[in-house]
């Protein structure tokens, strides 16, 4: 007899984090006292994307959406839902603005605007099956391009449906593969770049956590396409789960035949193996990987020669970013005049964006493009933590830009973030508010690309560093005009001479806060002040007479003595001392100590 | 022609061959555009573009960002241009930031007046540095040969190139990321514990001062300076061809005479010549040659072949680190340098009465592994080396500049007699094939009884890595190989480990064209041309020469009829050969 | 293992698997589809209830009927259970009482294959606070 129930708990790597793991072991075992284990299942999925309210629990099929659930909640699951069919209402999502309980996803905010096509299995089917995947259309993809289509049929299917890559550069996807497959030699190559780097950024990783067959069978069908038989996925060594969940994949294909010699009877062979990254942010570039790959320092070098032309082993390779394979079987199973229906006129399809910073939903999404930032942020994201003031978003990860409340109204796509002057690299979204000084964001996101600068050529090497040398003058309070023409003018000239696109674009976030953020640029600057009250030198502490009791709480827990104040009398704070800590605003209980 | 690409470089056009790089077309055009990184040794076929240090970059219409010259392909119709604002900025920043990470202190820096960051500084106008901050600091590391400051390493990657892809040493590396990236041995080891061969090829590329020789010339002016010191001096076949660039003259011009006038003037007691020490070397290893031919033609199944020259100390490092499992192979004879040194403080001292601690022998040499061969433990009687210590080419030019010598002005004076006295195949042992040739002048004669009557050896010379050749020894098909750069030399050796080695005698000089392109040559700043012109000053010395092949040099004759008795006899073996040491790394299984 | 060497394999892998996901893919599309609610309530397992849902999951299928069966909790009925409540794509729910295994045969053969109506259904005679 088949199950009755099905009991989809998140298996992905943040709500494993909070215990999911402990969740099932516990629904598994209340199931068995109550003799149900034969009618409900339990299935451990792979990332549902609401990562703000896991570990998520969903039943089926009354669609029920249990969040923040903890171990010790699965006995009241199973006697209260599974056998008395009434919803555990403390566990069900509350809408925040109607304030009353959703029990079905789909109603919910974070939903409702979302097209799934890359995550299309991620919270759905368990990973490790893969008969959950063929049960979904799997493999019937690849079954059809080396069934049914010549290599060039596949690739113009690619083409015409408009994918273009997801990895940050936007490069059409079909004319890549086009390129790969013009070129003859003995040996070629499908390279997944699996080596996501932007901080925040987890869509890859989600997606081979929780459909690691969509990715399989998609370099499969590259491999047809362009006639490579050898599939490398390069992965970093952080991803333990991604890795175990390809690894099982990729056997269990092997074991169906779905990779090997002569697939679905035909001649077409086609092998994939592993290769571990270190974690290197540059080796995400597609010539800095292939380096890694064999062997070498992690560091890209001129194109050309394309890796289509000459790439892993000097052989022609094909590099796709793993979202960009994930929508493959996708276009071949629905159609190419399906996929470029969806989306804006030169972006097709959809994008994963990883939502993060001061907003309500962090967590992962997928929109069509062309959806607008305001739409992302308040319906998706559910608006901003604390009610507090929007201020900016970052998007395109480290060497994206900041945009404003101006920006809000742009549907997203490739060219409209560029020509707001940030990009959509791999889909990282940080969402800022009034707290955060723009001057420190950009100083943050310099001391990334320092830290991550392979060191090959002198602008991103030096150029960087001095950056962020400047950017840090100003949060001391001692930046001049001129440090700011400086920045200015080292960040073109850093953007317009870098070797790779980490130089290239690393830049973009001291360009666009000083675009979008000049006032606060200049109240460092001039005022030697910090708007947002974040940049510590900047900070003055302060103690109202009014306010001061002259209980001495302060002055006891100032650790280098700056206060003085005699009992019973107004402190104050003797500012060349003081270093800054807090501590004095902290324990104040008549809020008499503040900054300014 | 079909295969030309036409293109416009600052208004001017030019057709170029398919794969042309836009610097390669400008320079044909007269149009200097300014290079860091950016190395080609065309006729040696090593080229360093890495595309990193991006003071080439120029403007080509239609592309977003600035291409570098050096490593952009021209395309047809392509517009480029090369001195725009935009260009102009940006190279200028480049540069300001090297330099805001390099060490201010030109004034006593060794590469000062030869630097190639100093020119670009000098060609872009460069007045002040406008970025202040963090300077990545090193610590010096001093070995026998070469000084490694990386702090002045401003990562063009052209040690790291030669070092691993042309001579496959592997000491130098890129390690750190970022702004602490700089090339150095792994793991911060210093090159004496790393496994640097000391060819000095490193220093040979080097466009800054962070790889340096280890300059002996403070110490050549004291020893000069005490009375109590007799000081000679023995001055290798490849320096002659060279020693005049650093005084403007062109590559290729000999300045044998020059050169012995400025030694003696310098104060030197004797100036002699290593190429008398070369010419030893033949009779030793041409005899040693000889006795493991014959003992395989005699069927000999234990003879180690093929006998492999052992002239040059890069290479014999190499060996004993990367091949210690075939240390039979090469010839047993010491390098001439050490030929020389051991003569000079036996037979030369006990004939001249001078005792063997108050002679002083110094060398001059193109190579900066000499410097470390002089100090090694079995090169030493008593603890006194044979040869106290070696400048490089380089070193004596500084000398003869710094001590006012015209050198321009200077008469053609004569080396010293004995040991100054040497034949054509002594000279030619500073180019690539040299040794080999020399050696077969002399075997040929010997073995077979008959007269040379063509001794040019063509078929050895020339500036390819891999030269073959297969010589008639009266019906013997004698076959041999000659190998510059240690990478080919790496190369047979490890068919010579596979077993599928076919030569019976191989030379092998480390430096890409031999001792003429040595690590402590002129620098040659990427004109691989003036390698070639120094070979040919070398075969034209030899054609010139009245004596040709090394047994006929008559002082050798009465050295060996005086003090040797004959070659390989029992004071030869003591004085003239060696043996090496098993200075790998890991062990290697056989 | 079996190997797939053809598409036809891949489609009989396909179709024997499906099951296993069908419950899953239904119910994303609830809306389109016969959703059946039985209350399983004590007084509803008492009645049989269980029984009466085991008897749709397995015989919807025979007759072709794609459907969600799921369970509830008390409707309020107790005299009448078992008790289930039926809603036909873009229609009102009804809700029928006495469900046996006998009754839920009647219910696929009329209302749910023919759309005939049958005897015992309970008029939904209350407003929730929903709906004020």
């Amino acid at each position: 007899m088949s199950y009755k129930m099905h009991v989809l708990v998140c298996g992905g790597t943040g709500c494993r984090a909070s215990a999911s793991q402990q969740i099932i072991t516990r629904l598994e075992e209340s199931l068995r006292e109550k003799n149900l284990e034969d009618e409900v299942q339990v299935i451990a999925t792979g990332c549902f994307g609401f990562c703000e309210k896991g570990p998520i629990v969903k039943i089926m099929p009354d669609n029920t959406f249990y969040v923040q659930v903890k171990p010790e909640d699965a006995e009241e699951i199973v006697n209260e839902h599974v056998i008395k069919g009434r919803k555990v209402e403390r566990l069900l999502y509350k809408d925040p603005e109607k304030k009353e309980a959703v029990s079905d996803s789909k109603h919910m905010g974070f939903y409702k605007k979302q097209l799934r096509i890359a995550l299309r299995n991620c919270g759905f089917i368990n990973p490790e099956n893969i008969e959950e995947y063929i049960a979904r259309d799997g493999y019937s993809a690849l079954a059809k391009c080396i069934t049914e289509l010549k290599p060039e049929e596949v690739i113009q299917e690619i083409k015409l449906s408009g994918l273009r890559g997801r990895g940050g550069g936007g490069f059409p996807t079909g004319l890549k593969w086009e390129f790969a497959s013009k070129y003859q030699a003995d040996q070629k190559y499908v390279v997944c770049n699996a080596d996501e780097g932007d901080p925040g950024a987890f869509m890859d990783r989600s997606i081979m956590e929780g459909d690691p067959h969509s990715v399989i069978e998609a370099m499969a069908i590259c491999g047809y396409s362009i006639g490579a038989t050898k599939g490398l996925v390069y992965i970093r060594a952080e991803y333990p789960l991604a890795i175990q969940r390809l690894k099982i994949a990729i056997q269990q294909a092997k074991e169906y035949g779905l990779l090997g010699q002569n697939i679905f009877g035909t001649d077409f062979t086609f092998d994939i193996e592993l290769r571990y990254g270190a974690g290197a942010f540059v080796c995400g570039e597609e010539t800095a990987l292939i380096h890694s790959m064999e062997g070498h320092r992690g560091e890209p070098t001129m194109k050309p020669p394309f890796p289509a032309e000459s790439g892993y082993l000097n052989r022609p390779t094909n590099v796709n970013n793993v979202e960009t394979l994930a929508n493959i079987p996708a276009i071949i199973m629905k159609g190419a005049n399906w996929f470029n229906k969806i989306g804006t006129e030169r972006s097709k399809g959809t994008k994963v964006f990883a939502l993060a910073g001061k907003i309500n939903n962090v967590g992962l999404i997928e929109v069509p493009m062309g959806t607008t930032l305001r739409e992302v942020i308040y319906e998706i994201g559910g608006g901003i933590k604390n009610d507090k003031k929007f201020k900016a978003v970052q998007t395109g990860g480290p060497s994206g830009g900041c945009l404003t409340e101006k920006h809000l109204d742009v549907p997203i796509d490739f060219d409209n973030l560029l020509a707001s002057g940030s990009m959509m690299g791999s889909g990282g979204m940080i969402v800022m508010d009034e707290d955060d000084c723009m001057v420190s964001v950009a100083k943050f996101y310099l001391e990334f690309t320092v830290e991550e600068s392979c060191g090959k050529c002198t602008p991103c090497r030096v150029g960087n560093k001095r950056l962020h040398e400047i950017l840090d003058k100003i949060t001391q309070g001692k930046g001049t005009m001129e440090d700011l023409d400086t920045l200015r003018n080292l960040s073109r000239v850093i953007k317009d001479t870098a070797l790779c696109g980490l130089g290239q674009t690393s830049p973009n976030p001291v360009l666009s806060t000083i675009d979008n953020f000049y006032d606060e640029y200049l109240a460092h600057i001039k005022d030697k002040k910090c708007p947002a009250g974040k940049c510590k030198a900047l900070l003055m502490y302060h103690i109202d007479p009014e306010l001061c009791i002259g209980c001495g709480l302060c002055a006891r827990n100032c650790p280098v003595d700056a206060i003085v104040g005699e009992r019973k009398e107004p402190h104050f704070i003797n500012t060349a001392k003081c270093i800054k800590c807090g501590a004095c605003m902290e324990k104040c209980k008549f809020k008499a100590v503040s900054t300014r | 022609m079909e295969n030309n690409i036409t293109l416009k470089i600052d208004n001017r056009e030019i057709s170029v061959p398919k794969g042309t790089t836009i610097l390669e077309a400008a320079r044909e055009l007269g149009i200097d555009i300014p290079t860091l990184c950016y190395m080609n040794l065309k006729d040696l076929c090593i080229k360093n573009a890495p595309a990193s240090c991006r003071i080439c970059v120029v403007e080509v219409e239609g592309r977003k960002n600035l291409a570098p010259s050096c490593a952009t392909r021209c395309e047809n119709n392509m517009v480029v241009r090369t001195n725009t604002m935009r260009v102009l900025n940006a190279r200028r920043v480049v540069l300001e930031l090297m330099l805001s990470d390099h060490p201010s202190d030109c004034l006593v820096c060794a590469k000062s007046g030869n630097c190639e960051l100093q020119d670009t500084a000098i060609k872009l106008g460069i007045r002040e540095i406008p970025f202040a901050g963090e300077k990545s600091e090193f610590k010096v590391d001093l070995s026998p040969s070469i000084r490694r400051d990386a702090s002045k390493c401003i990562y063009c990657r052209r040690c790291e190139m030669m070092c691993n892809d042309v001579q496959t040493v592997g000491a130098l590396g890129a390690v750190n990321r970022g702004f602490s990236s700089v090339v150095m041995p792994a793991f911060d080891e210093a090159l004496i514990d790393s496994e640097c061969t000391f060819c000095g090829q490193c220093v040979a590329v080097c466009p800054v001062g962070a790889l340096t020789e280890l300059s002996h010339t403070n110490r050549l002016i004291n020893d000069l300076a005490n009375p109590s010191k007799t000081v000679i001096v023995q001055t290798a076949p490849a320096v002659r061809a060279a020693l005049g660039e650093e005084f403007g003259l062109p590559a290729g011009t000999s300045v044998t005479g020059k050169m012995v006038a400025a030694l003696r003037q310098l104060g030197f007691a004797k100036v002699f010549d290593t190429d008398f020490a070369a010419d030893l070397t033949i009779m030793e290893e041409g005899t040693e040659l000889l006795g493991r031919l014959n003992a395989f033609l005699n069927g000999d199944k234990e003879v180690k072949l093929p006998i492999i020259t052992s002239c040059c100390p890069g290479w014999v490092n190499f060996f004993e680190k990367q091949f210690p499992d075939l240390l039979d192979r090469p010839s047993s004879a010491r390098s001439p340098q050490q030929m020389f040194g051991a003569i000079a403080k036996t037979y030369w001292a006990e004939k001249m009465g001078i005792k063997r601690e108050d002679l002083i022998v110094v060398s001059v040499m193109p190579c900066l592994a000499k410097k470390f061969e002089s100090e090694r433990d079995e090169f030493k009687t008593n603890g006194d080396p044979d040869v106290n210590y070696s400048i490089s080419t380089r070193e004596l030019a500084a000398l003869i500049k710094e001590t006012n010598i015209n050198f321009m002005q200077l008469p053609d004076e004569d080396f010293d007699a004995p040991l100054g006295e040497s034949t054509g195949a002594a000279v030619i042992f500073g180019a690539s094939g040299g040794v080999m040739e020399a050696a077969l002048r002399t075997a040929y004669e010997i073995q077979t009884g008959k007269t040379l009557e063509n001794v040019d050896f063509e078929g050895v010379r020339g500036i390819e890595n891999l030269k073959e050749a297969t010589i008639d020894v009266d019906g013997f098909e004698l076959k041999v190989a000659v190998a510059h750069s240690l990478g080919t030399a790496r190369k047979l050796m490890n068919e010579l480990r596979a077993g599928t080695c076919k030569y019976h005698a191989i030379e092998v000089m480390a430096c890409p064209g031999g001792c003429i392109g040595g690590g402590g040559q002129p620098f040659h700043h990427g004109d691989s041309a003036r390698i070639k012109a120094r070979a040919k000053a070398l075969y034209t010395e030899d054609a010139e020469k009245s004596f040709r092949k090394s047994h006929e040099n008559p002082y050798i004759v009465s050295l060996y009829e005086e003090f040797l008795g004959k070659p390989m006899s029992e004071r030869a073996h003591h004085l003239l050969h060696t043996c090496y040491f098993n200075r790998g790394k890991e062990i290697i299984e056989q | 293992m079996e190997k797939i060497k053809s598409l036809a394999d891949l489609k009989r892998i396909k179709e024997n698997v499906q099951t296993k996901i069908d419950l899953r893919e239904k119910s994303e599309q609830v809306e389109s589809l016969v959703q059946i609610k039985v209350a399983m309530a004590t007084c509803g397992i008492a009645a049989g209830s269980k029984e009466t849902m085991n008897y749709f999951i397995e015989n919807l299928e025979k007759n072709g009927i794609v459907a969600v069966v799921t369970q509830t909790g008390c409707m309020g009925y107790c005299y009448a259970e078992p008790t289930v409540e039926i809603t036909k794509p873009g229609k009102d729910p009804i809700v029928f009482g006495h469900v046996t295994t006998e009754r839920a045969e009647e219910i696929i053969q009329k209302y749910l294959k023919n759309d005939e109506l049958v005897a015992d259904i309970i008029p939904v005679n209350f407003d929730t606070i929903k709906d004020r």
